[in-house]
């Protein structure tokens, strides 16, 4: 079981909850299982078989996609979904 | 040390900053450098970006003396902006949220820039979307716009990185904020031409909630001058973290950074604790002055304190 943080943008596709539990080996299989449970959110979670561009997924606090990207081992540690923000002052 | 610098004026005295070990920081086998970028004429990072997003345009054509220059910045960039604009004979307006805290707007006005201002729940994406659309409508605008201005990352190759690579024989990781990207990718590129195996990892910010408002993802906001596949790391750290990392700075170092440098030192000390034996280069974009009026150096919860801004 893996806790997925929600960003403000994202919680009305999953009843409001700013935390939900997901299950799965890899960040592919948790976000799936997540998609599987809120259909509202898979459009928002993959874009050709990858993490949407404007989404980006943390495994303990890394972001995926310099890691293994979906097929990164989630190991229990905790996920955080966030929207790609502009950063720099 | 070498000789006292005699400039003819202030731009001379952009980059070239030290470097400086963090060995009370970070006492252990795996030795810790921070450049002080805060050491700069304006006081960041960015007059490297904003002296070479100007000297760029104007060496192209591209921007003819009496322009108006515009852009979306939360402090730093624009003040930077504000003193090349002066000293160049150009007026600068900058869009920046109207929760930047009142050190940063009243340093803009002192350097002579006007302020025009974005909704504060927007963060940084919406006045880069109020630039944006206010260049579209009015073509008398120049904007120098650092999250697209390929100047920014090379005035990190041409200066950061070339600076830490001649100060260094070794350098085994680089660690900066991720703000435009520009730092990284200018920085991690040259170092990578002389230290093959560098890991180039970024300090990223983890958001409050109310910074990220309520907005579509399809708002969201990749700087076309970021490449994420050219980053070894990417590291969210907390507001309380960078805060906690930040004072322990200033009481083993003396050095007083900005919000980001606190961030950096806390992924720069992890990423060193991965290592046995090596040097971990960490780049420190500001000090800490701009931030004396925020709450949180007093407030018991830190987090709360800061969740409604992007630090960096």
């Amino acid at each position: 079981m893996t806790a997925v943080r929600i960003p403000p943008t994202l919680r009305a596709e999953v009843g409001g909850e700013r935390q939900v539990e997901a299950h799965g080996a890899t960040v592919r299989e948790v976000l799936e299982d997540l998609a599987r449970r809120y259909p509202a959110l898979e459009q928002h979670l993959f874009e050709d078989g990858e993490v949407a561009p404007f989404v980006n997924v943390y495994v303990g606090g890394e972001d995926v996609r310099t890691l293994d990207g979906l097929d990164t081992q989630v190991n229990g540690l905790p996920m955080i979904l966030l929207p790609a923000m502009a950063g720099g002052r | 040390m070498g000789a006292s610098t005699l400039a003819p004026s202030l731009l001379d005295l952009v980059g070239h900053t030290p470097l400086v070990e963090l060995s009370r920081f970070a006492p252990g086998p795996v030795r810790l450098y921070a450049k002080l970028e805060g050491q700069n004429p304006t006081g960041s990072i960015k007059d490297r970006v904003a002296k070479a997003m100007i000297e760029t345009a104007e060496a192209s054509g591209e921007l003819e003396p009496g322009r108006r220059l515009l852009e979306p910045t939360s402090g730093n960039t624009g003040i930077s902006l504000a003193l090349v604009a002066k000293l160049k004979g150009y007026r600068l307006t900058c869009v920046l949220p109207e929760n930047a805290t009142p050190e940063r707007r009243q340093l803009l006005e002192l350097y002579g820039a006007e302020i025009v201002e974005s909704p504060a729940e927007e963060g940084s994406n919406g006045a880069v979307r109020l630039a944006l659309a206010m260049a579209e409508a009015d073509a008398g605008w120049f904007m120098p716009f650092q999250y697209g201005n390929a100047a920014n990352p090379r005035a990190h190759y041409e200066g950061t990185g070339a600076e830490i690579a001649e100060a260094l024989d070794r350098v085994d990781v680089l660690v900066a904020g991720l703000g435009t990207g520009g730092t990284l990718m200018g920085t991690g590129e040259r170092l990578r031409e002389t230290f093959p195996d560098v890991l180039v990892a970024a300090a990223e910010p983890l958001p409050g909630d109310p910074v990220m408002g309520l907005r579509s993802l399809a708002d969201g906001y990749v700087p076309p001058i970021l490449d994420v596949a050219k980053l070894d790391r990417k590291v969210l750290v907390s507001n309380e973290e960078s805060v906690a990392a930040l004072r322990e700075l200033l009481a083993t170092e003396g050095i007083f950074g900005g919000v980001s440098a606190g961030a950096v030192v806390h992924v720069a000390r992890r990423l060193a604790r991965e290592l046995e034996d090596g040097v971990v280069v960490c780049v420190l974009a500001d000090a800490g002055w701009k931030y004396l009026s925020a709450d949180f150096w007093r407030a018991r919860d830190v987090e709360t304190s800061m969740e409604r801004t992007v630090w960096w």
